[in-house]
């Protein structure tokens, strides 16, 4: 009965689709031969995969719809076992392993690939703290990304400064447009940060795409050296395993930090200021300070991945820093589960290496963000791995007793 | 003199179509609170449609105004249903969800809708044909200024003021206006909330097709990215004028569409965007409730 009502409605959503995609899907117009070329097959796709969507969205919405206090059940459950000593202690050495020993298995090619997916890791993480900890939707964070990578690239170039100079400094360059960016936002609601933080990124990328004397313009700054390994001279397979490893340390070293923050006094103002800006207002916390430091701190982290990305590629222009690519850190952030380490680490991983192994869906790869980002807000959206709140209970004293 | 006068026109032709795009950001922002980031993609779609429309047409030999004005309509029509299903799809679930949802879930469907037209069209820009070049107007008028700059500006103008009698003077357009004060009051008053909604993203989407066919004949080639920048700069004229407000995004529109012309005009044309975003800027961190807009108290 119910099947049959929704094998209908799923029916005309399908002719409704049908209809819809016909003029973008079905005919392409050649305008320089004047040809129009009628794409038929594509109709029945369309026609079949919105029908088949339509019926999965409807048992899907269904099924949020009545179990919801089951679902959450069965998602606590997944976070019980990870929280599991014997299970996640055994994992994470078999992880720490597998990082250790993955550049001398793999080729020079799959230790690239892997560094990259650390960078955007880092990106993820740092983000987090902005969108997934404080509730401060940035849309424009690669342009603390761009800070980072042009600030190393353009001091080496007129001053000569090595790696390990720059990467502080332009940590504290990506903070400081970070304050200076969240400043004059503070006190807009969250929607007008996201359309602000976005408009900011733009400007920085337009400048440095048409500002000639200072970035180069569209063609970039090339030649920018890897990072030195105590003066020794390395080769390029080698400066790539040494890249790699400075990646996993700094992730670690990022992760270690997150962790500590989100724990702490500020990282629970955070979380208050997300969950309610009034309430937490109301209960005493610097609402101004919470904020700036969320973003001169998530903005350090995208200035030190902007530095690493930098070396690692030697060659930087604008057009690596557009907002798709703040869209993919904030896609990474969402997918993984906001305010969660391990489910950014994961999606960052997932959604940087599915690409690059799945060569035949690299067409496919923006418009799968899209539509994930549609539908982990609709049914799931806590995300991969949903972040879990620490809490303090309260266990009986028999186990220390006997101990 | 002259040249300030290209200038000016040419602004007030580029602002008239920012704020026929922008009245649909404030719509629905008015009545859902939601920026609708995938507003930009819908006139996109618009000029995409009209343009397969009118070369389809044009192969079959028909020329002329009968041209324009079909692939108007469905242009019209598509952009209406695309709006449309994407409310449906994208926001209507997220209703009751924390304000943060919607957002994501408007940022994917943007995403989602560029590449959609990406891949089942094409990357590179297409050159759209002059279909306002065809009308004929009278001699006085074609003297001092551009035939195409012309039927926008009218065409902006008309619609504009049709809008804002229909809001003021039909059912639905009280219903609209009961709606944006205060939802579940109007619900309660027995307003069919969600078809409301509805129509609101229809109307909107119109407006953003027929100024997308418009801007598409006057600068005459298009791409799947068109809609971002337009997009952004419509948003910028809708907070410009104090979002929510209905002249507030004319206004905007028309000032953005101004300051960009005599912008790029009398100081660099490298920096077009930068121009429209810094106006942005300092008018959220200045005047963040836009120059028609009224202040709102946050309630508990």
């Amino acid at each position: 009965m119910k099947l049959a009502e929704e094998f209908k409605k799923s029916f005309f959503v399908a002719l409704w689709f049908m209809l819809l995609t016909f003029p973008i899907m079905v005919v392409q117009v050649n305008t320089i031969e004047n040809v129009v070329i009628w794409r038929w097959h594509n109709i029945i796709l369309s026609g079949l995969g919105s029908f088949l969507l339509s019926f999965c969205w409807q048992l899907f919405l269904r099924r949020k719809g009545h179990s919801t206090p089951a679902a959450q059940a069965s998602a606590s459950r997944l976070q019980h076992l990870m929280a599991e000593p014997r299970l996640y202690r055994p994992a994470l050495i078999i992880l720490a392993l597998f990082a250790l020993i993955f550049p001398f298995v793999f080729s020079h090619y799959q230790v690239n690939i892997m560094t990259t997916a650390l960078i955007y890791v880092m990106l993820g993480l740092g983000l987090n703290i902005e969108v997934g900890l404080a509730g401060l939707l940035d849309l424009g964070y690669v342009a603390f990304y761009a800070v980072g990578a042009y600030s190393y690239a353009l001091l080496n170039y007129h001053f000569g400064l090595g790696f390990w100079t720059a990467l502080p400094v332009g940590a504290l360059l990506a903070a400081f447009s970070g304050i200076l960016v969240g400043f004059p936002v503070l006190r807009l609601r969250g929607d007008y940060l996201a359309i602000v933080t976005l408009a900011f990124a733009e400007i920085i990328r337009l400048v440095l795409e048409n500002w000639n004397a200072f970035s180069f313009g569209p063609s970039g700054i090339s030649n920018i050296p890897r990072p030195g390994f105590f003066g020794m001279a390395l080769t390029p397979e080698q400066s790539a395993i040494y890249m790699y490893f400075l990646l996993i340390v700094l992730c670690l070293l990022t992760i270690f930090v997150i962790r500590r923050l989100q724990y702490s006094r500020i990282g629970r103002a955070w979380v208050a200021l997300r969950e309610d800006e009034l309430a937490c207002q109301a209960m005493g916390i610097d609402k101004t300070k919470a904020k700036l430091t969320a973003f001169a701190l998530g903005a350090t982290w995208a200035g030190m991945a902007g530095v690493l990305f930098a070396a690692k590629t030697t060659f930087i222009n604008p057009a690596s820093f557009t907002f798709l690519e703040s869209a993919m850190i904030l896609a990474i952030v969402v997918l993984g589960g906001m305010g969660s380490i391990p489910g950014v680490i994961i999606a960052a991983l997932a959604l940087i290496l599915l690409p690059e192994y799945l060569r035949v869906f690299s067409d496919y790869r923006m418009i799968l963000f899209g539509a994930a980002l549609i539908m982990m807000m609709i049914f799931r959206p806590q995300g991969i791995l949903a972040d879990m709140r620490k809490k303090y209970e309260f266990h009986k004293m028999k186990d220390s007793r006997i101990n | 003199m002259n040249y300030f006068w290209d200038l000016f026109l040419g602004g007030i032709t580029r602002g008239s179509i920012y704020a026929l795009i922008a009245l649909g950001y404030t719509m629905v922002y008015g009545i859902l609170e939601l920026i609708n980031f995938a507003h930009g993609e819908i006139y996109m779609i618009g000029a995409f449609t009209a343009l397969i429309v009118a070369s389809v047409l044009t192969m079959h030999g028909l020329t002329g105004v009968a041209v324009l004005i079909l692939a108007t309509i469905v242009a019209v029509f598509y952009a209406a249903a695309y709006g449309f299903s994407v409310e449906k799809i994208a926001y209507k679930p997220l209703r009751q969800a924390p304000r943060l949802s919607p957002l994501i879930s408007a940022i994917g469907m943007s995403i989602f809708l560029q590449n959609y037209v990406l891949l089942a069209q094409t990357s590179d820009f297409l050159p759209f044909p002059n279909l306002l070049q065809d009308v004929l107007l009278p001699e006085a008028i074609s003297g001092w200024i551009a035939p195409s700059e012309f039927i926008i500006i009218f065409t902006a103008a008309v619609l504009m003021i049709g809008l804002t009698l229909i809001l003021k003077f039909t059912k639905m357009g009280k219903a609209m206006r009961a709606v944006a004060q205060d939802r579940e009051m109007a619900m309660l008053l027995g307003i069919n909330v969600n078809r409301i909604i509805s129509r609101t993203f229809i109307i909107g989407s119109a407006l953003a097709a027929i100024g997308g066919v418009l801007i598409a004949s006057h600068v005459g080639r298009i791409n799947f990215y068109i809609g971002f920048g337009a997009g952004i700069k419509a948003f910028t004229a809708a907070v410009l004028g104090g979002i929510g407000s209905i002249p507030g995004a004319m206004l905007g529109g028309l000032v953005l569409g101004l300051t960009e012309s005599f912008a790029t005009g009398y100081i660099s044309s490298d920096y077009e965007n930068v121009f429209a975003f810094a106006l942005l800027i300092l008018i959220l961190i200045f005047k963040p409730e836009g120059i028609l807009g009224r202040s709102s108290q946050q309630k508990v």
